[in-house]
């Protein structure tokens, strides 16, 4: 990587960027995880280890958040969006060395911005914990060289019009952008009370419905085409899709404080619009799903397919979940227990995970031209992650309904933490079942690199998987 | 080749994120701006100072630049006898919170109040000084600036002062060492009002920054726990090891916080004191360590302080 920093643009071989994006996702897919399972197992047994206090529960728990959302979620984004643009535009990419060192600088920013959270240094503002400075460097030096690269590329292409993915990722980075300088007003300019609070809530739902639902499904709308050899279900739905999460998922954010002292017009009419959710994601999900017609045995015999449509198929409950949990109907009873956390997970570990993890898988074949290492260690991750996040979802859900039992039934507060702590234990071997599969991942890909077997050119790395 | 623009889908893209932002961050803002301080709001603000979280005075959340909240029972002038009156002391240089520094934060009435009774226009942080919290005839809450109204010097009101509170330093503390990751300081509005009493109101809020609702509750809301628990022992115990006084805490230790030795300069030994705890917890002594009592300036008192101040 570091010898293409000062290199000619013309030297720097294609795909160089993607590559070094998606080697990086995966490292710090492995970070973020193993984070999260250490912090789960401290709620599991609080004093199996002491006398580490850079290891606080209180310390590591932003930490663990930031590396899977900043390091796994968005840089596996980067590196879908820097093969898949050019790819679709039937182009280049812009610039492979304004790409190399975004991703230098990423990484960089990235590990000095978690030490700084680790070390206590916080807004204490949830998902916005990092300082304003650092948010100014996510901002500018992080997404915008990003963001810069692709927008050019779409611009530079050699095709009439723009594929439904490319509108995506196109639009996505604006609205990230946009979201991330306004979302953080508050700290720039010191904005205080409710508004403070708002705006907290406010950012963290825009950064999730208007950068990683929204470019998770445009990572599975390139690969299920692709892989399957089957074209778009209806380009038609793709635009109700589109146009729906710009209009009814910028809007709800106020669901997050229904219990809080908001105006109640605000709460109100942020719960309907979060029921509006349902139109992008019915529609989403019919139009992939129609995709695979006639190519359902992919599911089974094809590892990218298999992470994308399981990640499409968990898409239901997250958005069944999301769409009606906020309603006041069901939101006192849910609120602030493990069922939420359960329900983030499903978005970030379930969905989106998938769908980035087979683009991931991809893209370093098709970069590399190489053919994955081994299919059998690929399963074994698959179904890894698979049951690992059933068992975190599952008991974390039940530790949820068991905390909002005992919410209404005004229980006291310890016979909780002693109901739930069986189901701790599960979320903590859930995760570390995760942790497990992505280190056998990252196993994999490196064996792909150095002993994988070569792709004839003109084929996909689909077409030859089973061959020997 | 003929490049679709797609002029008209980026003008309706312009147009549709506009209008959401438009709804979603300037009616919600102009709406929230015009609600008014309740006297909860009042308190807050002068005992948690300008800002908790990182800010270019206390990079690394120490609890500096922040308010000492006193309890008077004597005027700290004259020296007579008053009903218990607590005091917000601001010493020199440390920076004010919004509302005594922006007109439009406390809302219209208080605001007025505050100018007019209570002078608080003359206050300036270089100066510092000292801060009541006070209520018209007709309820409306405002802040005095008794050092302009009284001739209250921060000195003279630390030295009269009874009972000295670093609530505003524990605030800090409770954000960096993430006490808000279990602890919500939201009662809901919906179920929480036996078990965690009163919701907050619109107007609590005014002035405070991060306002730390917390959102994933693993632990009991804190936001009125000083009402249901006022023993400054045992949370003093509660700190330094949850298992003391409550076998099946999840939460973490925070002895740490003690600093290097307690209240009386003795040396604290955690590792002698653990190996001490363990074989308690194993049955084979019959009574725990002693819990060393936090030293006047270490960074368990202002958490405990802050803890303490919830009512």
């Amino acid at each position: 990587m570091l010898k293409y920093l000062f290199a000619k643009e013309e030297d720097i071989p294609q795909g160089s960027t993607a590559l070094f994006f998606g080697v990086s996702s995966i490292c710090w897919f492995i970070i973020g995880t193993g984070l999260g399972s250490f912090n789960a197992a401290k709620l599991a047994f609080p004093d199996w280890y002491h006398g580490l206090y850079a290891l606080q529960f209180g310390h590591m728990r932003q930490v663990h958040v930031h590396a899977v959302i900043f390091g796994w979620i968005a840089m596996a984004f980067a590196a879908s969006m820097m093969y898949i643009t050019p790819a679709l535009g039937n182009t280049k990419l812009w610039s492979e060395k304004l790409g190399i060192w975004n991703c230098l600088l990423y990484n960089v920013g990235l590990c000095f911005a978690l030490a700084l959270l680790w070390s206590g240094m916080t807004s204490g503002r949830e998902y916005s914990d990092h300082i304003w400075p650092v948010d100014l460097y996510i901002a500018f030096v992080m997404v915008v060289p990003w963001s810069l690269n692709v927008w050019m590329t779409v611009l530079n292409r050699r095709t009439q019009g723009i594929y439904t993915t490319n509108w995506f990722f196109a639009a996505c980075m604006f609205m990230t952008i946009i979201v991330f300088l306004v979302g953080n007003l508050p700290e720039f300019f010191h904005l205080t009370g409710l508004n403070e609070a708002y705006m907290t809530w406010w950012f963290a739902h825009n950064i999730l419905g208007l950068l990683i639902t929204p470019v998770a499904a445009a990572i599975t709308y390139y690969i299920v085409p692709k892989i399957t050899g089957n074209p778009l279900y209806s380009h038609r739905v793709g635009h109700l899709h589109f146009w729906s999460i710009v209009v009814f998922y910028s809007t709800p954010a106020a669901h997050h404080l229904m219990s809080a002292p908001l105006p109640e017009w605000l709460k109100s009419f942020a719960s309907v619009e979060g029921v509006l959710i349902l139109v992008p994601a019915v529609a989403y999900v019919c139009n992939i799903l129609l995709t695979m017609q006639g190519k359902w045995s992919m599911f089974v015999t094809n590892i990218e397919i298999k992470f994308t449509i399981t990640g499409v198929l968990l898409a239901i409950p997250l958005n069944m979940q999301g769409g009606f949990q906020q309603t006041r109907a069901i939101n006192w009873y849910i609120h602030g227990t493990g069922w939420i956390v359960a329900h983030a997970h499903l978005a970030l570990l379930g969905f989106s995970t998938f769908a980035e993890a087979a683009a991931v898988y991809y893209g370093l074949q098709v970069l590399l031209r190489r053919k994955l290492y081994s299919a059998s260690l690929a399963n074994f991750h698959f179904w890894m992650v698979l049951i690992g996040f059933s068992l975190y979802w599952v008991s974390m859900t039940i530790a949820g309904l068991i905390q909002g039992a005992a919410k209404i039934y005004e229980v006291p507060y310890v016979d909780v933490v002693i109901a739930e702590h069986p189901y701790m234990i599960v979320r903590w071997l859930g995760g570390t079942m995760v942790f497990f599969g992505n280190c056998i991942w990252l196993y994999n890909m490196v064996m792909t690199a150095r002993a994988g077997s070569i792709v004839p050119v003109g084929r996909q790395p689909a077409e030859v998987a089973y061959t020997r | 080749m003929a490049f679709r623009e797609y002029r008209i889908g980026c003008m309706m893209f312009g147009l549709a994120l506009s209008t959401s932002m438009f709804v979603t961050i300037f009616l919600p803002g102009l709406d929230i701006s015009g609600m008014s301080s309740t006297k909860l709001a009042l308190e807050k603000q002068l005992t948690y100072g300008w800002e908790s979280g990182f800010n270019y005075y206390d990079p690394f959340l120490r609890g500096k630049d922040k308010p000492i909240k006193v309890t008077l029972t004597k005027d700290p002038k004259t020296g007579a006898p008053m009903d218990k009156t607590n005091a917000y002391v601001f010493p020199a240089g440390t920076h004010f919170p919004d509302g005594l520094t922006h007109d439009n934060i406390l809302g219209d009435k208080v605001q007025k109040a505050s100018d007019e009774i209570g002078k608080i226009g003359e206050a300036n942080e270089a100066q510092g000084g000292v801060f009541l919290v006070q209520t018209t005839a007709d309820d409306t809450p405002y802040i005095e600036f008794a050092t302009a109204t009284r001739g209250w010097t921060t000195d003279a009101v630390l030295k009269a002062a009874d009972n000295k509170s670093l609530a505003g330093s524990g605030k800090t503390l409770f954000i960096r060492e993430g006490c808000w990751w279990c602890h919500t300081l939201l009662p809901e509005e919906t179920q929480d009002w036996q078990t965690f009493g009163r919701p907050p109101l619109v107007g609590d809020f005014n002035g405070e920054s991060p306002t730390t609702f917390g959102s994933d509750r693993k632990a009991p809301d804190l936001l009125h726990v000083g009402s249901r628990n006022s023993s400054r022992e045992w949370l003093t115990m509660h700190f330094f090891n949850p298992r003391l006084v409550q076998p099946h805490s999840i939460m973490p230790r925070y002895d740490y916080l003690w600093g290097d030795k307690d209240k009386s300069g003795n040396p604290i030994d955690l590792k002698a004191w653990d190996r001490e705890f363990m074989a308690y917890a194993k049955g084979e002594s019959i009574y725990p360590p002693e819990v060393p009592i936090p030293a006047d300036d270490s960074e368990a008192r202002m958490l405990i302080d802050f803890v303490l101040n919830l009512k």
